[in-house]
């Protein structure tokens, strides 16, 4: 059957990863190469890597830098940032990239989903929603999380999916950054209204949250964590040993 | 020198790098001229199984590659190139594949029991179907390899060399003479993948 994934993210802006690591043995802990090289040979089942840059020249440098992890890194990509037209899909998906992850892009752009997926297919496309509780509702957040967009976020959810969004990644602002494990209800709520892989993503602080996250939700698909992975806080080749001891199949 | 088959469908870039990494000579093209140069052939695709069969008509490279094939020029289909090696697709209407292998090609939801996602998409374990594959040479019994695919190849015989476990037992590996055949990407599996793929860059021939 098929593994439980688990994703490090790495955040990229003026070519270099944001949030530095403490990883022995990295010549460069901010460069995107190394460090996507040494989550690649140390477990990571897919890697994550948002582009955070708001300037021209930061998106050229974050295209050069994507086709060299491209070439030397032999597991699925999938690339966010900045991706609001077909073009930004060709762009990425050129440098060899496997999926492609909307957030704002789709909602200011309510067709980009269904034309994208018309012409990479929907496995390509990777609905990325930050969601908040405000007034009792789960709610879409536009700009990185700091604008309320008033819509309701399962509705939300199961609209992009129905336009050709093949996987969703849920990022819980609620959680975010709190390091008290991922948002179970909201996680819930999303995993049970859409039949296509569902990623967790803020609030994992230790080992414990993940194998709380796939025992609690078989439905989830994969964990994604950025800083707890790149500050060593939670090892992936550990963490898959715990998920397995606790008979989560995961890929050793 | 290995001649990756560019007809139209899907990227092409990360198939071509893996091989760099494992230190084969590839060069892509869609020429036949130029591809008859090659002393091994990989059709890969993603895509739609008719569409994909279209395009390879329409520029002549379905004749090429069967004829290649029958010199015992080493072939490897990938993913959807995988599926093309069959009789026929269910993919959309019925289509023609290029027939060197016996077998079809079906939607998984008209087989997979209910409440498993479709595509099957991830990381799944390959059981060996054949000791004798040369193509998992290098691989263990239960490495994990990477899919996204929506239809498989069903009825495949003889040639099969691996399934994977999703409910039901999917065809992930076939070969039978000089024709191989991976429904997961290897460009894609990390080391196993490029495992896989070096057997079939080294593979001497029949």
């Amino acid at each position: 059957m098929i593994t439980k994934r688990i994703i490090p993210c790495l955040d990229v802006r003026n070519g270099r990863v944001v949030k530095g690591t403490n990883f022995q043995g990295l010549r460069d802990v901010s460069s995107p190469v190394e460090l996507g090289k040494y989550y690649s040979d140390n477990g990571a089942d897919e890697l994550v890597f948002y582009d955070i840059t708001a300037s021209a020249e930061g998106r050229r440098l974050f295209t050069d830098i994507l086709t060299e992890v491209a070439r030397t890194i032999f597991i699925p990509l999938t690339v966010g940032g900045g991706i609001n037209t077909l073009e930004d899909f060709d762009r990425v998906l050129k440098c060899g990239a496997d999926k492609v992850s909307v957030n704002s892009g789709a909602i200011r752009n309510p067709s980009l989903i269904p034309a994208a997926a018309k012409r990479y297919g929907d496995q390509c496309v990777v609905l990325s929603a930050d969601v908040k509780r405000v007034d009792g509702q789960f709610r879409v957040f536009a700009k990185g999380g700091r604008e309320d967009t008033g819509m309701e976020a399962i509705g939300w959810i199961k609209r992009c999916v129905a336009n050709g969004a093949g996987e969703v990644v849920l990022n819980s602002i609620d959680t975010d950054g709190v390091k008290g494990g991922f948002d179970l209800p909201m996680l819930d709520a999303v995993s049970s209204a859409v039949d296509v892989p569902v990623i967790a993503s803020g609030g994992a602080g230790c080992e414990a949250d993940f194998v709380t996250l796939f025992q609690t939700l078989p439905k989830v698909d994969a964990g994604l964590a950025a800083s707890i992975f790149h500050f060593g806080q939670v090892r992936i080749p550990e963490l898959k040993r715990t998920l397995r001891e606790n008979n989560i199949l995961v890929r050793l | 020198m290995t001649g990756i088959i560019d007809y139209g469908v899907g990227n092409l870039f990360s198939l071509k790098s893996s091989f760099e990494a494992i230190g084969a000579e590839t060069f892509v093209s869609g020429d036949p001229a130029a591809l008859t140069q090659a002393d091994r052939l990989v059709l890969p695709g993603v895509g739609a199984f008719g569409d994909a069969a279209d395009k390879l008509r329409a520029t002549g490279l379905d004749h090429f590659v069967r004829d290649r094939a029958a010199k015992g020029v080493p072939l490897l289909g990938i993913c959807l190139g995988m599926q093309l090696l069959f009789e026929k697709g269910y993919e959309y209407g019925e289509h023609e594949g290029l027939g060197l292998l016996r077998g079809r090609v079906v939607p998984m939801a008209d087989y997979l029991p209910r409440g498993l996602k479709i595509p099957h998409m991830g990381w799944n374990g390959l059981h060996r179907c054949r000791p004798d594959s040369r193509l998992l040479a290098d691989t263990a019994e239960g490495d994990f390899v990477y899919f996204v695919h929506s239809y498989f190849a069903a009825d495949c015989g003889e040639s099969l060399a691996a399934t994977a476990e999703y409910g039901i037992p999917i065809t992930a590996a076939v070969e039978q003479g000089n024709i191989f055949g991976c429904q997961f990407h290897p460009e894609k599996s990390g080391p196993v993948g490029l495992a896989i793929l070096r057997a079939f860059a080294e593979w001497k021939g029949v």
